[in-house]
């Protein structure tokens, strides 16, 4: 089982992890089916909070845009997994992270997904 | 929106038309998609233009202001040009300041039929350093060694031919280069760092050159070079001596042709870049012992440039201090009037073997520790009383092979500011029993900058 959130823009992946009010947080279990998720939204975009809810949050992924390298470095010697600068909607998005295929740079437009 | 090519551009490739700007841009369509953007866009971002085609151009600029306040969306709304500063995250994680402008591309029936975005380096615009009392255009010092080099500088400038610079370790060779570049004409494109010594030889070749698609397993994509992205611009190649020799060869080859090979590609792209070297070895040793190329050694020498030490900068160290001092008590909120007069004798018979860099440093440390008033002896970092006790001779660093080889330290004064940062970091640490927080608190610093550093030594 593992803890996936998602920095959201509307109804894509948000392009900038710092700027991003709006989160998803789902729970997968090992066969990669989505148990629950739940919609969390900050009160102001800060990457400082954003680094804090992921923590809080216990999340073991995140999936974001843009996300500065020192945000991305705390992350990792937190022991997240950061998938990174991946852009199109966030259902495709959890799909591929609860089945452990999404990776960093993906586009998932519907007819232009590439890795 | 229509499409684009109901514009005056039907039957031109929007690319060709953009493409030899000096600022990155992009042509928007419908939806707010790239229809095309320039390679210097492309630097910026570290998108290629293959990946990017098509896609919304929020996801690839990923500048600040596309949260709120997005430029193309408000000339979508108010059909006029609008501007708006903020700063984009590139692939490589970086935050780089930008001015983007967006302006509506108008039909003859005067309707929008797309958006031209300009994207502006702000980091390019800005002054390299903020010289002192005496400062030379960004170097900070009078001393004659400095003033001999700051006078070559202009005329190297508006050459186009390769550079060398040499020196020690911390003696300011990349501001050089950094200014080299922004006072080129050259100084409106890209200026690309690549660090020699920092890569294994095959990751090295394909961040330099780039690689095809197919080239290797994993390279999914085809992805340009340092060389591509830093078109019409300045590649800076740092530590050369490290520079393996097949790549040599290679880096050869574009310096006679300004062609470079991707990886696995079979044809040569045309590259119209300057290259700045630099290395703090000795590179005619290297070519005696055969194991650095004397025709790559021949091209890159054409300008050459010693960056002096800092100990033979006479008088430069006071004004150094000052410098740094101003910057880091403005960084770090405190009112430091100076260094005390034992600190400041102290520090100007210290022989800086690290040299500026050494010297920022015990700059930085001393500003963190000192809660305000004068720096006092004390608030410098241990190693230097050790000097004052038993003052070492300035090391100079022996040509020949390899790295430079650095003596073992027989005392703290020997070692480099980063062992010396590390050894503290340990000891508070442990002293704190593994409590970052209170270590920090110990230490002067915020969590956060603790939280670096222990990054930065690898803790």
């Amino acid at each position: 089982m593992k803890k996936i959130l998602i920095t959201l823009l509307q109804d894509e992946v948000a392009p900038r992890f710092d700027l991003a009010t709006d989160v998803l947080v789902a729970r997968t279990d090992d066969a990669g089916r989505v148990l629950s998720k739940k919609t969390l939204v900050l009160p102001a975009p800060s990457g400082e909070q954003m680094c804090q809810l992921v923590l809080s949050e216990g999340a073991d992924v995140v999936v974001c845009g843009g996300i500065e390298n020192e945000f991305w470095q705390y992350l990792k010697w937190k022991g997240v997994s950061v998938v990174d600068s991946v852009m199109g909607p966030w259902e495709r998005a959890l799909e591929l992270s609860a089945a452990g295929s999404l990776s960093e740079g993906m586009i998932l437009y519907p007819g232009r997904e590439t890795d | 929106m229509d499409s684009l090519q109901d514009t005056a551009l039907a039957g031109l490739s929007p690319r060709a038309v953009i493409e030899g700007l000096p600022v990155g841009v992009a042509l928007l369509g419908p939806g707010l998609t790239l229809a095309a953007m320039n390679p210097c866009l492309e630097a910026l971002t570290g998108f290629s233009w293959q990946r990017a085609a098509g896609l919304p151009c929020g996801g690839v600029i990923r500048s600040s202001l596309c949260h709120r306040g997005c430029p193309a969306a408000k000339v979508l709304e108010q059909g006029v040009r609008c501007q708006g500063t903020g700063n984009l995250i590139n692939r490589a994680r970086e935050v780089v300041p930008v001015r983007i402008t967006a302006s509506p591309l108008l039909d003859s029936a005067g309707r929008i039929t797309g958006i031209l975005e300009t994207v502006e380096d702000l980091s390019r615009v800005a002054a390299a350093v903020p010289a002192a009392d005496g400062g030379l255009d960004g170097l900070v010092g009078v001393s004659p060694a400095l003033r001999k080099v700051a006078d070559l500088l202009p005329a190297v400038a508006q050459t186009d031919s390769s550079v060398l610079l040499t020196g020690e370790t911390g003696t300011g060779k990349d501001l050089l280069a950094l200014m080299i570049h922004r006072m080129s004409p050259r100084a409106n494109a890209p200026f690309v760092k690549v660090n020699c010594g920092a890569l294994p030889e095959g990751l090295l070749e394909t961040e330099l050159f780039g690689h095809v698609r197919g080239a290797f397993t994993g390279a999914v994509a085809d992805k340009p070079g340092r060389f591509s992205l830093a078109e019409g611009g300045t590649v800076y190649l740092t530590e050369i001596g490290d520079l393996h020799p097949p790549l040599q060869v290679k880096l050869l080859t574009f310096l006679d042709d300004k062609e470079v090979f991707p990886v696995g590609g079979t044809r040569s792209v045309k590259s119209d870049v300057r290259v700045i070297a630099a290395t703090h070895r000795d590179l005619e040793a290297m070519v005696a012992g055969g194991v650095f190329r004397a025709d790559l050694l021949y091209r890159l020498n054409i300008v050459r440039i010693h960056v002096p030490l800092l100990r033979d900068r006479e008088g430069d160290v006071r004004l150094l201090l000052r410098h740094f001092l101003d910057l880091y008590a403005q960084k770090f909120n405190r009112d430091i009037p100076g260094f005390s007069p034992e600190a400041e004798a102290l520090l100007k018979t210290y022989p800086f073997p690290g040299n500026v860099r050494e010297l920022k440093n015990i700059v930085e440390y001393s500003t963190s520790i000192c809660p305000g008033g004068e720096i006092q002896l004390g608030h410098l970092p241990e190693y230097l009383a050790l000097h004052r006790e038993s003052p070492l001779p300035a090391r100079r660093e022996p040509p020949g092979l390899g790295a430079a080889p650095v003596p073992p330290p027989r005392s703290r004064a020997g070692e480099s500011w980063s062992v010396i940062e590390r050894d503290l970091i340990v000891e508070s640490l442990v002293a704190c029993r593994g409590n970052r927080s209170e270590a920090a608190r110990r230490l002067g610093w915020g969590r956060a900058t603790l939280w670096r550093k222990m990054k930065l030594h690898g803790l």
